[in-house]
């Protein structure tokens, strides 16, 4: 053979070698390709799951779902496009797709990314027909929150999308995702919001979808997430929410013999249905920046008050505890308790002995003084006197979380021999260097929920239920709310007590908001505060036996107890019980009533103070 | 038949048995990425895969007739095919249909025909033709004949515009150096070849400078032999010249999507979207395919369009992608061990002409394969050239079969020369 066929026999070998060299490193050895090509004609859809839906405790729908869409992008996957006819689609800023591509192109160029979401069905249709213009973009159907009844928004809660920063913690999430941020939304989120769906599609170049990848065996169905029955009673939250209307405060309820709460009001209020859908944020940031009314901040888990007069049941209660009083037991008031050179003042107005369901009813300062005084003395020293008594009020659920499912809360604050020790020195202190807490006021703070279950446990005569506010989960209720919680008060000595709350209403300070049908026990109270009038604040239940209800209502400077509070429990436990209410006129003069000129002198004096410090 | 019969037997039915499944193999794939739902039968004529079969059939009719012909009407006829194939391609720059901006095609109704694909064989013919006229050495005026008979095919080509049909007919290289073309020719363009590609690759200053540095030491390692420096500036004075030409016919001469192609294959450039987009899916494809394929039809890439010209020049991505590793060195072997059983069937041919026109027949097809399966691994610049046998298309798929049928035929033939 010639030498120089030789040469070509070396070429198409040479050609042989290179190809197949060149072929097994892309198609073997580079895994690159694989991915790519997956990216390129496999797009993972994620069929959104139905969030689980909410129901009050007569199976009235408080939370439910409504169709929304989502605009996705994958970012490799885009052409040139008309920035401005998108935004005019969505009826949004061109500058906010131009962001959001750039926040989807940094999360991943390969996989999908909200663009905007939750479009409506209006915006949907329109957007349908041009979305082929717009190469790389797609529409996902999901489900959009609706709230049904205009209230209990701190109790529903909101959700959100979640954040890079949390995607990155929870690889569960995906960007677009929405997570419960307040209320049952949150404390219930693993149960509510079910679990995505994942389906494999084939696309072509155009992003068309041919069909399923693999026939579908690598998808995975949506489970929707379970539906919640909530204690809440929405009839009763919504009256107490009007009932609250112009004035700031809340309202707990809680039914004693299971602790589920029945209504849980921070006022003001606003529409859950603000938090939803593409007015979202702006709303959000309307809500966000009242700095005076807060109506994001629940009051009701979060707010902590000194507890005033309804604080003296529980030192009453000690007191028959410790065996330092018995229910004959006597004081006189002098228009006060006097020891020493302190005075702490008293306008029960009786001047001869009264005995303890009188002081009760007549809510009596130097009656509780002079318990209190006796509690700590009786202990060797003041140190141990005083962690009695804690231990005793701690055993109600004041001073600790109440390790409930509720997405919030505070410990509220419950002084102890050691904080004592260290504001005064150690032992430079005694009984009547801390008296105010036997009408509870000075350092102790109880939140308003803590405050409704201070009120269920006298109800149920020295035991508590953790206060909840979701009966059961998919028909499933949590063995840690049926566990009752006992107090260190021995049952007998709550009837006296009882008596005393039941005397309030009969002939005390709350006589104004007695009614014959139902027996009603309370104590009013009226919390002294730094920033202006003070607290009108009422703990009761109802009825006196086998009570159904327990309440605690606040309203801040409301002046004194039974000037708001006592009426508002006064009609919502009517409500609740009767299913009626009796006095229109009452509840006309509770809505309209306001609390608007001290709230505006109060931001007043604030601004003044600020305007103060930046002068100086 | 006594005739027919002798066709049969001397017939090199090897040959035949790898252009058939070649063939064949070229139409499934056609079917796996053209594939249509709405006309899933394989014979159906709306779709590529069944005007492809037409194709195929056409084409085997056409190889029955080639064969029966007089085997020496090839040689006799060689200069009247080459010139009416030389008409055809002039007529397309007047009379042509332009597609995908390129004038190649003559229309007639829904059937279109590439007149540069017929001059591939007829070109081969006349090539050999001319270098075997005369016995002995080949004389100064047959030297320049074929080089016209080669460049002008070129430059009708280079107009339509179609850069890979023109750069075929480096191919004649080939049997030309097989022939008696001096080895420095090959030596000259191979230097000329990598001039260029650094001449792409670096700045004008930065080559012109390295040029004159290598000048310099190769002039002081060589300072003991006289007369050395003359030849060593010559060299380093063409080279220059190479450079400055290339620079100027890569920013004068090329067309932009051209000069685009090339930098990105020289890494200069980079966008996956745009130009490079092709090279990138094709990629892509090929790559996905892992070492044993995703199965016959279950090619995603393809399938799906994501490949640009699927059917036709980046069918060799089907084959990745769907046999993978395997099925692709399948056809690779296939084609290498074609071009093997070529040259040594055109060693054995008596007659120069049989010979000049295999060599011929087997470097263009060597080119074409070289070309486009480069260009589908990302190792060339996309060139629109046809896989040999494989592509979807009428013209092509006639062109090749003619191209090496004829020599079949002067293979079977070359018994009753003396």
């Amino acid at each position: 053979m010639n030498k120089k066929a030789l040469l070509l026999f070396v070429l198409f070998l040479l050609m042989f070698v290179i190809f197949a060299v060149r072929l097994f490193y892309i198609q073997v050895i580079d895994d690159s390709y694989k991915l790519n090509a997956e990216s390129n004609a496999i797009r993972k859809e994620y069929v959104y799951a139905a969030r689980g839906s909410v129901y009050d405790r007569n199976n009235k729908l408080l939370v439910t779902n409504v169709a929304a869409y989502d605009l996705l992008v994958i970012p490799n996957q885009t052409a040139a496009f008309d920035t401005a006819k998108l935004a005019e689609l969505l009826s949004i800023d061109p500058l906010r797709i131009r962001t959001r591509l750039e926040k989807a192109r940094k999360y991943s160029s390969y996989k999908p990314s909200e663009v905007v979401t939750q479009i409506n069905q209006r915006d949907y249709a329109s957007l349908q027909e041009w979305i082929h213009y717009f190469k790389g973009f797609y529409i996902q159907k999901r489900s959009q929150r609706s709230y049904p009844y205009i209230g209990a928004p701190n109790v529903v809660g909101y959700i959100s999308e979640v954040t890079e920063g949390f995607v990155q913690n929870n690889p569960n999430y995906i960007m677009g995702d929405l997570i419960g941020v307040t209320g049952i939304e949150k404390s219930y989120e693993d149960q509510l919001k079910g679990q995505k769906g994942v389906r494999y599609v084939l696309v072509d170049v155009h992003n068309r979808v041919k069909g399923p990848f693999s026939d579908g065996q690598y998808d995975t169905l949506a489970i929707p997430g379970s539906d919640l029955i909530s204690c809440i009673d929405i009839d009763l939250q919504l009256l107490g929410e009007k009932l609250m209307q112009g004035k700031r405060g809340s309202i707990v309820a809680i039914e004693p013999s299971s602790g589920e709460i029945l209504a849980l009001i921070s006022s003001p209020t606003y529409d859950p249905n603000l938090l939803v859908g593409r007015k979202r944020s702006k709303n959000y940031t309307q809500l966000y920046i009242d700095s005076l009314n807060k109506p994001l901040y629940d009051r009701a888990l979060l707010a902590e008050y000194p507890p005033g007069s309804p604080f003296k049941l529980i030192n009453a209660l000690i007191g028959l505890q410790e065996k330092v009083i018995e229910t004959n037991t006597t004081f006189t008031c002098h228009h006060g308790f006097h020891f020493g050179s302190l005075h702490v003042a008293c306008h029960c107005g009786t001047g001869y002995p009264i005995a303890l369901e009188t002081s009760i009813s007549k809510s009596c300062n130097n009656y509780y003084c002079s318990v209190f005084k006796r509690i700590i003395e009786n202990y060797p020293n003041a140190n141990l006197g005083m962690d009695a008594w804690r231990k005793h009020v701690m055993s109600f659920g004041m001073g600790n979380f109440l390790n409930n499912d509720l997405p919030t809360g505070r410990r509220g604050f419950v002084p102890s021999s050691e904080y004592f020790n260290k504001a005064f020195g150690y032992q430079h202190w005694k009984a009547v260097s801390t008296i105010s807490l036997g009408i509870g006021q000075g350092e102790l703070l109880l939140t308003p929920i803590q405050m409704a279950n201070m009120a269920a446990a006298i109800a149920n005569r020295g035991y508590y239920y953790t206060p909840h506010i979701v009966r059961s989960v998919g028909g499933t209720v949590n063995e840690n709310y049926i566990k009752p919680h006992k107090t260190t008060i021995n049952p007998e000595h709550f009837e006296p007590v009882v008596e005393g709350m039941h005397k309030v209403f009969e002939e005390g300070t709350a006589r104004a908001s007695r009614i014959e049908s139902i027996q009603m026990c309370g104590k009013t109270g009226t919390a002294e505060n730094p920033h202006g009038q003070d607290h009108s604040i009422f703990i009761a239940f109802a009825p006196k036996e086998n009570p159904t209800i327990a309440i605690s209502i606040i309203v801040e400077n409301g002046y004194w107890g039974s000037r708001w509070a006592a009426p508002i429990a006064s009609l919502m436990m009517e409500s609740y019980i009767n299913d009626s209410i009796s006095r229109p006129e009452l509840v006309q003069r509770m809505v309209d009533g306001n609390l608007d000129d001290e709230y505006n002198k109060q931001a007043l004096e604030l601004a003044a103070r600020k305007l103060k410090l930046l002068a100086k | 038949m006594r005739e027919s019969r002798t066709i049969f037997t001397h017939l090199d039915w090897f040959t035949v048995g790898i252009y058939l499944i070649l063939v064949f193999l070229g139409w499934i794939n056609i079917y796996a990425a053209a594939f249509n739902e709405v006309h899933p039968s394989i014979t159906d004529m709306s779709q590529e895969y069944g005007k492809q079969l037409f194709w195929i059939l056409s084409s085997i009719g056409l190889f029955v007739i080639i064969l029966f012909l007089d085997g020496r009407l090839y040689e006799k006829l060689a200069i009247p095919i080459y010139i009416a194939a030389l008409l055809l391609l002039a007529g397309v720059l007047v009379f042509g249909t332009t597609i995908s901006g390129a004038r190649s095609w003559y229309t007639f109704g829904g059937f279109s025909l590439q007149p540069s694909e017929f001059m591939k064989f007829a070109t081969a013919l006349a090539v050999a033709k001319i270098l075997s006229a005369k016995e002995g050495a080949i004389s100064k005026k047959e030297r320049w004949l074929t080089a016209l008979i080669i460049a002008l095919p070129i430059l009708l080509i280079l107009p339509q515009p179609d850069l890979g049909s023109a750069l075929v007919y480096f191919a004649f290289l080939l049997p030309l150096y097989r022939e008696g073309m001096p080895a420095w020719i090959l030596t000259a363009l191979l230097v000329i070849s990598i001039l260029f590609i650094l001449s792409l690759l670096f700045p004008l200053s930065t080559m012109i400078l390295g040029i004159l540095g290598l000048l310099g030491i190769a002039i002081f390692l060589l300072r003991k032999q006289k007369r050395a420096w003359i030849w060593l500036v010559l060299a380093a004075v063409s080279s220059i010249l190479v450079v400055l030409s290339v620079d100027y016919a890569f920013n004068e001469l090329l067309e932009d999507r051209h000069r685009n192609r090339i930098n990105i294959l020289l890494g200069k450039a980079q966008d996956p979207k745009g130009i490079g987009y092709n090279t990138n899916q094709s990629m892509i494809a090929i790559g996905s395919g892992g070492l044993a394929g995703k199965g016959f039809m279950k090619g995603t890439q393809t399938k799906f369009n994501f490949v640009p010209e699927q059917t036709t020049d980046f069918i060799f991505c089907t084959v990745g992608e769907e046999w993978g590793f395997v099925g692709s060195a399948t056809v690779l072997i296939l084609f290498t061990v074609l071009f093997f059983r070529l040259i040594y069937l055109s060693e054995r041919q008596r007659s120069s002409f049989s010979r000049i026109y295999g060599y011929s027949v087997t470097s263009i097809l060597f080119l074409h394969v070289c070309v486009n399966v480069a260009m589908t691994i990302g190792l060339a610049p996309v060139i629109g050239i046809p896989l040999p046998f494989f592509s979807y298309g009428g013209s092509s798929l006639w062109g090749f079969t003619i191209l090496l049928f004829i020599f079949l035929r002067l293979d079977a033939y070359r018994m009753q020369i003396l």
